[in-house]
């Protein structure tokens, strides 16, 4: 065997082959920094920090579905219907127009209840998917549409506004913030929510068995089942992991985006997916990491923030993201492609 | 003209971190077989994957008919008069034998006088003449999906044939054939080597080797070794050659002492009535039983049913005097059964994983923390240790490992089992695809873990193999045991005339 090289600089050049997303972010990101004023301001971090972690959250539940070689089509609908029941629960009692004149629920009653909701569902996907063998394409765009059905039928196509201040307040808050104008803004409750979520699901992917499942059930299923995995639970319980975690999503982005409605969350779904496959998370399933989901969400919310920044018109954004997802995509897909 | 048909010279082609090809040569003379030999990973596919216009050469080149040519791409190559039955059958299953054949070419005609479109009544009568050529009876309008392995090998056959080419490879055509089928095929090629037509012939099975090839040549590590004329070529010359050293044995001693019977197996029966039925058999501790049959014997299908892959309706398995409740395959695992399935590729290596997660995945509970958290020094011992023992040649244990050869593969999934110290091994085909190398470093294995006192069910089609490996063989014909056989009374005779009972 030929023995590597070990000089440095090659070592960084093969790091920035094999990363070609990181750099071109870095680069996009300090170019910014330097012509535009305020792009590097702690306001503009925290509005991709927050943008990003509801993100990520929807991200991370679509994960595990890919890598199994699955896909879940309904995680947006489910982010919107856990955003109209959160609202609902926790709206303020005191407002007239209340939707439902429930009793008030506290804050970890009303969170539980919405990610009971998002277990239920995502259980729902699971058992379709595993016991009655539909492929999750078909078996998550069935529940997609049954779910926005039911945000339809449960605000009656109606807005959901006027949460609790508590709510607003455990969701948007800010630590350390300074209470001189244009102080230090403060740091937002979103980021731990973030970090918590990142770090859980490392562990998962890396460190359990379930996660180590997860992986081999992408590379081959059937020789999964046949080295004694359970491959059936295991993906309902994928499933129903990716439900709360859409659950969870819902909730915080309630209060974040000042309401709810059915057609919150819309396309969410194709979002994550597209950060996902950006951060190598293969569609052929078996591949996957957390640092690459959070990478291939990064890439989306930056990209937002910079045309915002650069005053483009926001109808070209879609535009836009879609170019980002092929081109970025073709790229990175290079170091897996066989050479021939 | 040169007396050759085609010339490859010198050819060089480097991958990522091998150097797969390194001045390779090959001469094919007009109507003659030509056969390619080595050990797995030698280059053989390699070389003809650049003939076929699959891979660009890194140097070399190649003469077509006395003239340099220069081969872009496999349709190029057909358009030249090369063919090639793949090793891997790539046909589309949904679509019919004729689609399949005509597939890229298809006939076509002009409806209207100018709306073009697919001549189908054509496409369907060449198609009829083809397999008629290759001696074969179908319906042309068959679903490619309905036949057999081997019948689908036939039609791919066709579909070289029906290119009019005058070179033709064929890479390993009769691993997954019946005795009967090899004769069948052995007639196609004779027939075509008649026209005219130049093969090459790939294949690790001697006998066949010798009795339809005109030449050999033989490569190791990816370069040429030599060409000789298989008239009076033995078998011990060429292994020698292929592997670049004397084999002097080719399974080693065995010094396992069979004891008291632990496993045993009564009427079991398959819920599919053409199946496995009536099984009755018993293992002993530290015995090897071979498994020996024809295609379609049922033998995978009986020990995909003790393992719990498959269901049965009657018959118990017991271990020890304790009856064993098998559903899936956990079920097994979790009784100290574990089993090497036959298709590597479909239900044994999980490709893109690691080397690591692949020899772990079954034992993955025995290793945690708290009773979640997987103890990752524990796990890289196991992996370490499997390495060094079974001698898995890997650049790390992160590699993916469908990027290592058969051989090597085999070894990791045979380490994925014994991570779980089973007290049952069932092996199914252990060494099909593999070099003679590799080969005997697995019958290695598997004589020191009889020697430790694990049970090993060993099914296998190679008949040196099941008469030099087993202390007992069990054969099977249709579905049912028909005989054992002492080791060492076994005879490829004995054991055919017990595995054509009923055929």
């Amino acid at each position: 065997m030929e023995k590597k090289k070990t000089n440095i600089l090659g070592s960084v050049w093969s790091w920035i082959k094999n990363n070609p997303i990181v750099v071109l972010l870095t680069v996009v990101s300090l170019a910014m920094g330097m012509f535009v004023p305020n792009f590097f301001s702690f306001r503009n971090l925290n509005a991709l920090i927050s943008n990003t972690t509801v993100r990520f959250l929807i991200a991370l539940g679509v994960s595990g579905c890919l890598i199994t070689k699955g896909t879940d089509l309904s995680a947006g609908r489910q982010v919107g219907l856990a955003a109209c029941l959160a609202g609902t629960l926790l709206q303020d009692p005191g407002y007239s127009a209340r939707m439902y004149q429930w009793p008030e629920f506290s804050i970890p009653v009303a969170l539980v209840i919405v990610v009971a909701l998002g277990a239920f569902i995502g259980l729902i996907n699971g058992l379709i998917i595993s016991k009655l063998n539909v492929p999750p394409f078909i078996a998550t765009l069935g529940t997609q549409t049954i779910v926005y059905g039911i945000a339809l039928v449960f605000t009656n196509a109606q807005p959901i506004g006027a949460f609790k201040d508590s709510y607003k307040a455990f969701v948007n808050g800010l630590w350390f913030a300074s209470k001189e104008k244009g102080g230090f803004p403060g740091v937002p409750y979103l980021l731990a929510w973030a970090l918590i979520f990142g770090v859980l699901f490392w562990f998962i992917y890396n460190k359990t068995t379930h996660g180590k499942y997860m992986y081999a059930i992408g590379g081959n299923e059937n020789a999964a089942e046949v080295s004694g995995v359970n491959t059936g639970r295991t993906k309902i319980l994928i499933y129903v992991t990716a439900g709360i975690m859409y659950a969870i999503a819902g909730f915080l982005l309630a209060p974040k985006s000042g309401g709810a409605s059915s057609t919150l969350g819309q396309g969410y779904e194709l979002e994550a997916i597209a950060g996902c496959t950006i951060g190598g998370v293969s569609t052929t399933g078996g591949i996957g990491t957390v640092g690459g989901v959070l990478v291939g969400v990064l890439v989306f919310e930056l990209l937002k923030i910079v045309l915002q920044f650069l005053g483009v018109n926001p109808f070209y954004n879609n535009i836009v993201q879609g170019l980002v997802i092929v081109v970025a995509v073709a790229v990175d897909i290079r170091k897996y492609v066989a050479k021939k | 003209m040169s007396e050759y048909r085609l010339e490859m010279r010198d050819v060089c082609k480097s991958f990522p971190g091998v150097k797969a090809l390194d001045h390779a040569q090959l001469k094919l003379r007009p109507g003659t077989v030509h056969a390619l030999m080595g050990e797995n990973g030698a280059g053989k596919s390699t070389l003809m994957k650049c003939m076929f216009g699959i891979y660009k050469m890194d140097e070399g080149e190649i003469f077509f008919e006395g003239e340099k040519v220069d081969i872009r791409d496999p349709l190029d190559a057909l358009h030249k008069g090369i063919a090639m039955v793949h090793q891997e059958l790539q046909p589309i299953p949904a679509r019919t034998i004729g689609e399949n054949i005509f597939l890229g070419r298809y006939p076509m005609k002009k409806a209207l006088g100018f709306i073009p479109m697919v001549d189908h009544k054509k496409m369907y009568e060449e198609t009829a003449a083809l397999l008629k050529k290759v001696r074969m009876d179908f319906d042309p309008k068959q679903k490619l999906g309905e036949l057999s392995v081997s019948q689908m090998q036939s039609v791919e056959i066709a579909k070289a044939v029906s290119a009019n080419c005058k070179v033709l490879i064929l890479d390993e055509p009769t691993s997954s054939l019946t005795q009967n089928e090899v004769e069948a095929l052995f007639r196609i090629v004779e027939d075509l080597k008649a026209e005219g037509v130049s093969i090459v012939y790939i294949s690790h099975k001697m006998d066949e080797i010798l009795r339809i090839s005109d030449e050999v040549t033989i490569m190791r590590d990816g370069q040429y070794i030599g060409t000789w004329e298989s008239k009076g070529l033995t078998t011990d010359f060429i292994i020698s050659k292929m592997v670049g050293r004397e084999l002097t044995n080719l399974y080693p001693p065995r010094e396992n002492v069979p004891g008291e019977v632990v496993f045993q197996v009564k009427d079991f029966t398959s819920i599919n009535p053409k199946s496995f039925r009536n099984v009755n058999f018993e293992l002993r501790k530290g015995e090897i039983l071979g498994v020996g049959g024809l295609v379609g014997a049922q033998r995978t299908e009986l020990m995909e049913g003790l393992f719990g892959i498959r269901s049965h309706t009657t018959g118990t398995v017991t271990y020890k005097g304790k009856e064993l409740k098998i559903s899936r395959p956990k079920d097994a695992i979790d009784q100290g059964v574990a089993m090497l399935t036959e298709d590597r590729r479909a239900t044994g290596i999980l490709g893109v994983l690691s080397v690591a997660d692949n020899i772990s995945v079954a034992s993955l509970s025995q290793y945690l923390d708290l009773g979640v958290a997987i103890n990752s020094k524990k796990v890289e011992k196991l992996v370490q240790d499997n390495v060094q023992k079974m001698n898995i040649k890997t650049p790390s244990s992160k590699t993916q490992i469908q990027s290592l050869s058969g051989g090597n593969q085999q070894k990791v999934l045979i380490g994925r089992w014994l991570a779980n110290d089973p007290d049952v091994l069932i092996l199914d085909e252990p060494t099909r695809g593999i070099d003679v190398g590799a080969k005997y470093e697995i019958y290695c294995i598997i004589a020191e873990l009889a020697k430790q006192g694990k049970s090993i069910i060993m099914i296998s089609s190679e008949m040196g193999e099941l008469i030099g490996m087993s202390d007992r063989i069990m054969v099977m014909c249709d579905g049912r045991v028909t005989g054992f056989i002492d080791g060492k009374d076994a005879t490829q005779e004995n054991i055919m005339e017990l595995a054509a009972q009923f055929a």
